[in-house]
C-alpha cells in the first residue's frame, strides 16, 4: 500500500512519529483532515504532488489541522508539536532633543529554557531606522528583513533616505494583510528629514506615534519607569540611562526577559549601535580552577601493546608553491 | 505608495475556510482567536451638527485586554481637509478602513477637481463595512463640512448601516450618555455651546465606562478650516460631588 508518492506532509508526518518507533508511511483515513469522503486516498495525494497547482493566497492551515488532530490520537495527547520561539522580551524606545534611543534585552526563551542569552533584537531597517521587535522571533526577523529590503529598493529608485513613517505604513500593511497571524510587536524608530520618530505597529496592524514606549512581556514594568521619569527634550546621557532603566526593571521583573542590555542611538549625524551596553549583572565568574591533578586517580596496572603496523604503498606528491 | 493602499484593501477577503482557520485559532492559541486581545479602541466618539459646521469630539484610550496600550490616541483622523471620521472598535481596522477611505476619497477628489461631499465618504465607508462586516469590527462616525449642505454627521456603526443625524454618539462609553445627550441636545446651538455639550457628554462617560479615557480630543469643522482643542484630564468638567 506504500505505492503512492511521498508528499511533503507524509514526510513530516515520519519525523514526528518515529521517535516514539512507530513507523507510519500513510495517514490513516481517519485522521485525514476534512476533505470529501468519496475520494479515494490515491487520488487525493496525487492532487497533493503531481499536479501542478497554482497556490493559494493566505495562510494554508491543513499542516495545522494535522497537527491537531495528531497530538489527540497519538500516545494520548503526550506528543505535542514543537513549539515556535518567542522572545518573551522587553523593549523600549524614547524619543530626545536630538533623536532616538532604542533599548532592548537579550534572552531568546523556548519555554522554560533559555535558548540565546545574546540574541539581537534590534533590527536594521536602514541607515537611520532601527526596529525592536517581540513577539515570535522567526516572524520579527523576517517581517524587518523584508521591510529592510523594501526600503533600500525605494533608495535606490527615488534616490531618496526612506522616512520612518514610510517603515511604519509597509510594516502596517503586510501585518494587516495577515490579520493578526504574524506575531511581530514592533517599535520602530528613527530619524529622518521631518524630525525624530517612535511608531508602535501591533500584530494585527495597529499603529501608534508615541514619544515613548515599551512592548513584550516585561512592558509593565518598563512602562513604569518611563511614565515617572520621562521628560520632552531630554539630553542623550538622561536618555541612554532612562531606556537602560527601564529594561532593567523589566529583566528583573520578568522571566522571559535578562541577560544583556542593548541600545542603539540613532541622531541625525548616525548611529551608534551598543551591543552590549550592560552586561547581565548576576553571571557567575569560575571561582576556581576545577581541573585534576596528575597523579589523582591511582594507577593499578598498565599494559602496553604494540601496534604492528606494515608500510604498504607510499606515494609523494608535490605541491606547486610557486 | 497608494498601491499598497490598494493592496490592504483588496485582502480584506479573507480567503481562509471556517474550519480550518478555527482549528488555526486553536492552534495558535489564544493569541488570535479572541479579541479582547486585539487593540480596541474601545471608546466614546461623538459629532454633533451645528449651523456652519460640526463639533467632534472622542476620548484618547486604546487597550489591549485590561492594558492601556495608548492613552493620547487620536481617534479623530482626518479623511479629507473637511471631512474627519472618528473611530472606535478595533485598532487595526479602523486605521486600515480610514487609509482605504482617503485614498479613495482623494483619488475621487482629483477627478472631479472638487471638494468631495461628505455624503461620499461615509457611503465609502458604509461600502467597506457592509462588505467585510465579517472580518472587521469598526464603528465609525464620519462628521464634515461640504458646500452643499453645510454640516453633516453620519453614523456607520458595526454591520454597516448608514444614517444621517443631527448628533450621534458611538463606542463603549455611549450607552452611559443617550440619557444626557437625549435630554440635553437642542438644535440650532452655537458652536461655543456644542463644545461644551460634547466635552460635557465625554467626560460624563469616560468617568463611567473603564475603556474610555485619558484626555478629550475636539475638533471644529467649517468652512474656515479646522480647529484643534485637546481638554486635559484635570481640566475637565466634573459633575457628581461622589
Amino acid at each position: 500500500m506504500n505505492n503512492f508518492p511521498e508528499t511533503c506532509a507524509t514526510k513530516q508526518l515520519n519525523s514526528v512519529t518515529t521517535g516514539h518507533g512507530t513507523a507510519i508511511t500513510e495517514i490513516p483515513t481517519s485522521l485525514r483532515p476534512n476533505r470529501s469522503g468519496k475520494k479515494n486516498r490515491l487520488s487525493v495525494d496525487m492532487a497533493l504532488s503531481h499536479v501542478f497547482e497554482t497556490p493559494v493566497s493566505g495562510f494554508n492551515f491543513e499542516n495545522s489541522t494535522r497537527n491537531i488532530l495528531l497530538e489527540n490520537v497519538l500516545d494520548e495527547g503526550k506528543t505535542k508539536a514543537p513549539k515556535p520561539l518567542k522572545t518573551g522580551t522587553t523593549i523600549a524606545g524614547v524619543v530626545y532633543k536630538n533623536g532616538v534611543v532604542l533599548g532592548a534585552d537579550t534572552r531568546a526563551t523556548s519555554s522554560e529554557v533559555v535558548a540565546d542569552k545574546t540574541c539581537a533584537k534590534i533590527h536594521y531597517i536602514a541607515p537611520n531606522i532601527y526596529c525592536c521587535g517581540a513577539g515570535t522571533a522567526a516572524d520579527t526577523e523576517k517581517t524587518t528583513d523584508l521591510l529592510s529590503s523594501n526600503l533600500t529598493i525605494f533608495s535606490m529608485n527615488s534616490g531618496r533616505n526612506p522616512r520612518v513613517v514610510m517603515a511604519a505604513n509597509i510594516l502596517q500593511d503586510i501585518l494587516f494583510r495577515y490579520r493578526g497571524m504574524i506575531g511581530a510587536n514592533l517599535i520602530l524608530g528613527g530619524v529622518d528629514c521631518t524630525g525624530n520618530h517612535l511608531y508602535r505597529v501591533g500584530p494585527f496592524g495597529s499603529m501608534d506615534k508615541v514619544p515613548y514606549l515599551a512592548m513584550g512581556s516585561g512592558d509593565l514594568a518598563a512602562m513604569g519607569i518611563l511614565e515617572d521619569r520621562f521628560k520632552v527634550n531630554m539630553e542623550v546621557e538622561e536618555a541612554k540611562t532612562l531606556v537602560c532603566d527601564a529594561i532593567h526593571a523589566g529583566i528583573m521583573t520578568d522571566l522571559g526577559s535578562g541577560n544583556n542590555i542593548d541600545l542603539c542611538i540613532i541622531t541625525r549625524r548616525g548611529v551608534d549601535y551598543i551591543r552590549p551596553y550592560q552586561e547581565s549583572e548576576y553571571k557567575q565568574r569560575r571561582q576556581e580552577k576545577y581541573k585534576y591533578k596528575p597523579g589523582t586517580t591511582p594507577v593499578l596496572t598498565e599494559n602496553i601493546v604494540p601496534l604492528e603496523l606494515e608500510l604498504v604503498h607510499e606515494m609523494v606528491q608535490t605541491m606547486e608553491t610557486a | 505608495m497608494c498601491c499598497l493602499v490598494t493592496a490592504r484593501v483588496r485582502r480584506l477577503r479573507c480567503s481562509c475556510s471556517s474550519s480550518i482557520r478555527d482549528a488555526a485559532h486553536v492552534a495558535h492559541g489564544v493569541r488570535n482567536g479572541n479579541d479582547s486581545l486585539t487593540p480596541l479602541a474601545q471608546t466614546t466618539i461623538m459629532a454633533v451638527e451645528f449651523d456652519g459646521g460640526v463639533v467632534i469630539g472622542a476620548d484618547s484610550r486604546t487597550t489591549t485586554g485590561a492594558y492601556i496600550a495608548n492613552r493620547v490616541t487620536d481617534k479623530l483622523t482626518p479623511i479629507h481637509e473637511r471631512i474627519f471620521c472618528c473611530r472606535s472598535g478595533s485598532a487595526a481596522d479602523t486605521q486600515a478602513i480610514s487609509d482605504a477611505v482617503t485614498y479613495q476619497l482623494g483619488f475621487h477628489s482629483i477627478e472631479l477637481d472638487e471638494p468631495p461631499l461628505v455624503q461620499t465618504a461615509a457611503n465609502l465607508f458604509r461600502e467597506m463595512c457592509y462588505r467585510y462586516r465579517e472580518e472587521l469590527m469598526a464603528g465609525i462616525i464620519v462628521a464634515g463640512w461640504d458646500k452643499r449642505r453645510g454640516g453633516q454627521v453620519y453614523t456607520v456603526p458595526v454591520g454597516g448601516m448608514l444614517t444621517r443625524q443631527p448628533v450621534s454618539v458611538g463606542g463603549s462609553g455611549s450607552s452611559y450618555i443617550y440619557g444626557y445627550v437625549d435630554s440635553n441636545y437642542r438644535a440650532h446651538m452655537s458652536k461655543e455651546e456644542c463644545l461644551q455639550f460634547t466635552a460635557q457628554a465625554l467626560s460624563l462617560a469616560m468617568e463611567r465606562d473603564g475603556s474610555s479615557g485619558g484626555v478629550v480630543r475636539l475638533a471644529v469643522i467649517s468652512e474656515h478650516g479646522v480647529e484643534r482643542r485637546v481638554v486635559a484630564g484635570n481640566q475637565l468638567p466634573s459633575f457628581s460631588a461622589i
